[in-house]
């Protein structure tokens, strides 16, 4: 099923006639190459999707869509024939279920996105129903490049669990379950909906989570007016079906123009027609597009889990200082800074030697648990920092390649549109010429 | 060139230089000069008959056209020798205490004899235009004289005076008059050479009234001739017959064609908006910055193309379409004209046949008898003779339009295809670029 192309980008430059599903397997093959040792082991397709229905959590009937997962050994060329693949059924929420999980486990890792929940930026054409069959092909594409993505990436294809949820389909998720990820679930959400603020923040992360932003705003335009060109395109091309019809009736009149009109109007019909298909593989580029809008959520959840880290280490600095500037205060009987205890000891009386001293010890400990704290998230902290730069390099790179081969295809779709156009409209002058 | 001598009056033709056909067009023969009286009173007909006045050279003429009918319908009327240039342009707003409207400069150039000067201008509004037009349907009721702009516009707010709308009515005016300056009859019409070269028409307006009232005899004769032309020829009831489709046929284009113009003005619009978006993104990347910049600037000059588009039909096919839209009108009217006078003929010719058969079993006073049915015979037989030439006119003329027709329509729709293949080309090297 994998083209045995191998192709690196440039290929792609002189190539005008790629069709969508050819870049898609140049792309796949890119990520082999740079990919792991998982990717090279393992051929992973997302081959067919089917209706089920059944009961749901809250035991109502509810139709839903399941979609096959095949692997196969990757150099199953070389032995004698085709073994047979394994495979299992997976639903869309399975794989949100792994996508939270790898969210929570790995917070430095910009994870791969899923494709959209909902039919967005659709234009009048297109449905907007998940059980719609065009809808449900184009989950099956994205959630397959899911796949790709994730075993291609140095760190997430080495996970246990994805493994698992690609081989075992019983087991898989009380295997999920029993890393107990969930727990953790419910406080990255309250943290990353949090508002505070770091006083020394990162400046690389800041431009990084702007860029991240303004990336975000300038896809959705982007996709919004797209969406609108699209649908205002069909009409064009539609309307221009009508001269098929009036020429038709026109010929019928007419000695001398009339084969001139007929035939005129066929290719009329042509060109109307014609606009179904191209408008069907630009959905593909809306849908490269829309992948890395969806990658921009999870490049600012980075950055902002490394916010909070930042976070908890200035608030873990300033608690320690705090609490020596305390002892500093017991020790040497000076109020510095003024407090209720300072206060209620000179209006009432000064406390006991014995609880000076325990107070003292407990201060002690404290700072030294504080010291502790601060190292281990100074600690985490940095190591954050350097995995999650490791990852946004090799993201930015990526991103630059797809991007480019996207825009790319994009134009190559464009230009065959334009010599389809040509050709329809010479032929038409030809039979105006006739008549 | 050979010159081909017409019985009856001075009605020259010379064949036209160069072409390969028969063709006849009237030109002015200008080397003999005592022939140029003779000739403008021979096409004179402002005199109040709705005929010409020399009918056997008129049919010799359409005899000459009939003797090469398939060349007719090939050459392009502009293709014959032209000796008659007019042009329509700088309009102007003139304002009276009474009210405020336009004039346009009408220049002629020309090789005629009768005419004073090479080179004369005018300056002439609507309501004149629409005078000439009338004046040439009363001399050539089965003539399908060139249609005018309408008068309103019925949809849209459009302004009287909009810049749009005076430069469409200039054009469609300026189309009108090169329709007649090429067509072999009205050409040489006194009321379109009194267009075109009187300082002050008024004089020339004040011939109407008369006119007018026989105008209306032929409304009440059109009334009573309401049961039906009897024995019409199977030829003009096919006529009727395409002028009925061809009718419905060339609205329903014009208005897809419309459609088109405004399906594209919808995509230009979000057109305007999809550019930026992607210059916009140019600016927040690095690496991918050109190729972005790239897109951008082929989406330009997709805009930049489609809005040549939408000009050339503008331009282009709506005014062409447009002026046949109104012919079809014309053609209706020419036709029910034709049958009228066929009615009119054949109301006097049963009358007569009724005095015949009376005469012959009635005995009644001989002398006033065979006096009623002379003069009922003179007059079935002038009746008969117009129709005969109405006919012969409706059957050249017809020729004539469809000609123009195929010619008019074939050049506008060849150049909007050129334009939408230019489109595409160039779109398609742009990307390339990219």
């Amino acid at each position: 099923m994998m083209a045995d192309s191998g192709s690196e980008d440039a290929a792609v430059i002189g190539n005008t006639d790629i069709s969508s599903a050819e870049a898609e397997n140049n792309l796949r093959n890119t990520m082999v190459e740079k990919g792991t040792s998982l990717l090279k082991k393992l051929e992973i397709t997302v081959s067919e999707a089917e209706k089920r229905t059944g009961k749901n959590s809250v035991n109502m009937q509810e139709t839903y869509t399941v979609y096959l997962i095949e692997t196969r050994p990757a150099d199953s060329g070389s032995e004698a024939g085709t073994p047979v693949p394994d495979m299992l059924w997976r639903r869309y929420s399975d794989f949100e279920l792994l996508r939270t999980y790898l969210l929570v486990t790995y917070p430095y890792v910009i994870i791969p996105p899923l494709p959209e929940k909902r039919a967005e930026f659709v234009w009048h054409k297109l449905s907007a129903d998940n059980l719609d069959p065009d809808f449900v092909e184009r989950r099956r594409v994205g959630l397959e490049n899911f796949l790709l993505r994730v075993a291609s990436h140095p760190l997430l294809s080495n996970d246990k669990i994805f493994f698992l949820f690609l081989t075992d389909e019983k087991g898989w998720r009380d295997a999920v379950l029993e890393t107990g990820f969930q727990d953790k679930v419910d406080s990255r959400l309250k943290s990353l909906s949090a508002s505070f603020r770091v006083k020394n923040p990162d400046k690389r992360f800041t431009a990084l989570k702007q860029y991240s932003d303004e990336l975000n705003a300038v896809i959705s335009q982007l996709l919004r007016v797209r969406a609108r060109v699209a649908d205002r395109l069909y009409g064009v091309y539609k309307v221009h079906g009508n001269y098929g019809r009036v020429f038709s009736e026109w010929s019928a009149i007419e000695k001398e123009m009339g084969d001139g009109l007929q035939s005129a109007g066929h290719h009329m019909d042509t060109y109307a027609a014609s606009i179904d298909d191209i408008l069907e593989e630009e959905e593909h580029y809306a849908d490269q597009l829309k992948e890395y809008l969806y990658y921009t959520e999870a490049v600012r959840s980075v950055c902002r889990k490394h916010e909070l880290l930042q976070y908890e280490v200035e608030m873990a600095a300033q608690d320690l200082a705090y609490k020596k500037q305390q002892r500093e205060e017991l020790v040497t009987g000076t109020v510095r800074v003024f407090s209720l205890k300072g206060m209620t000891s000179k209006l009432f009386g000064q406390e006991s030697q014995e609880q000076r001293e325990q107070r003292l010890a407990a201060l002690e400990q404290g700072i030294q648990e504080g010291e502790e704290l601060l190292k281990d998230k100074n600690h985490e902290c940095q190591e954050f920092v350097q995995s999650a730069w490791k990852d946004i390099e090799r993201f930015k790179e990526q991103k630059d390649r797809d991007l480019r081969e996207a825009l790319i295809s994009y134009a190559i779709m464009q230009i065959s549109m334009c010599k389809k156009g040509v050709q329809v409209w010479s032929n038409a002058k030809e039979c105006f010429n006739k008549m | 060139p050979a010159v081909r001598a017409i019985r009856g009056g001075a009605l020259r033709t010379m064949a036209v230089q160069g072409s390969a056909a028969d063709l006849s067009v009237p030109v002015l023969d200008l080397e003999e000069d005592d022939d140029l009286e003779v000739f403008s009173k021979n096409t004179s007909v402002a005199d109040g008959s709705p005929l010409p006045t020399s009918p056997s050279s008129m049919t010799n003429q359409y005899h000459l056209d009939r003797e090469d009918p398939e060349e007719s319908l090939e050459q392009n009327p502009e293709e014959r020798e032209r000796d008659l240039f007019i042009t329509v342009d700088n309009p102007e707003s003139q304002v009276t205490a009474i009210e405020t409207f336009i004039m346009y400069r009408v220049l002629t150039r020309t090789t005629r004899g009768d005419f004073d000067s090479s080179e004369v201008e005018v300056r002439r509004r609507y309501q004149e235009f629409s005078w000439l037009r009338s004046k040439l349907e009363e001399s050539h009721p089965t003539l399908i004289i060139p249609p005018l702009p309408e008068k309103f516009v019925v949809k849209g707010m459009v302004e009287r005076f909009s810049e749009d709308f005076i430069e469409t009515r200039k054009k469609a005016l300026h189309r009108f008059l090169q329709k007649l300056s090429v067509h072999p009859v009205l050409s040489h019409s006194p009321h379109l050479k009194a267009f075109l070269t009187a300082q002050d028409l008024t004089p020339h307006k004040k011939q109407g009234p008369g006119l007018l009232s026989r105008m209306g005899d032929t409304m009440r004769s059109m009334a009573q001739s309401m049961r039906g032309v009897r024995g019409r020829a199977e030829e003009f009831s096919s006529l009727q017959d395409y002028t009925d489709r061809f009718n419905s046929t060339i609205c329903s284009v014009d208005r897809v064609t419309q459609r088109v113009i405004r399906e594209q003005k919808e995509y230009l619009d979000e057109l305007r908006q999809y550019s930026p978006t992607y210059s916009q993104w140019a600016e927040l990347e690095e690496g991918l910055s050109e190729t972005l910049k790239g897109v951008a600037r082929s989406l330009d000059l997709i805009g930049q193309e489609t809005e040549g588009q939408v000009q050339e039909l503008s331009e282009v096919l709506v005014p062409v379409l447009h002026e046949y839209v109104l012919c079809a009108d014309t053609l209706k009217m020419v036709l029910r004209r034709r049958d009228n006078i066929q009615a009119d003929f054949e109301v006097k010719n049963e009358a007569l046949a009724t005095r015949k058969v009376e005469q012959e079993t009635v005995r009644v006073c001989a002398w006033v008898c065979v006096c009623g049915c002379v003069r009922l015979q003179e007059e079935v037989d002038s009746l008969a003779d117009r129709l005969e030439q109405a006919n012969v006119a409706l059957r050249a003329d017809w020729r004539h339009w469809r000609s123009s027709l195929r010619s008019d329509i074939q050049t506008s729709l060849l150049s909007t295809a050129e334009r939408n293949v230019q489109y595409y080309e160039k779109v398609c090297i742009q990307y390339t670029h990219t």
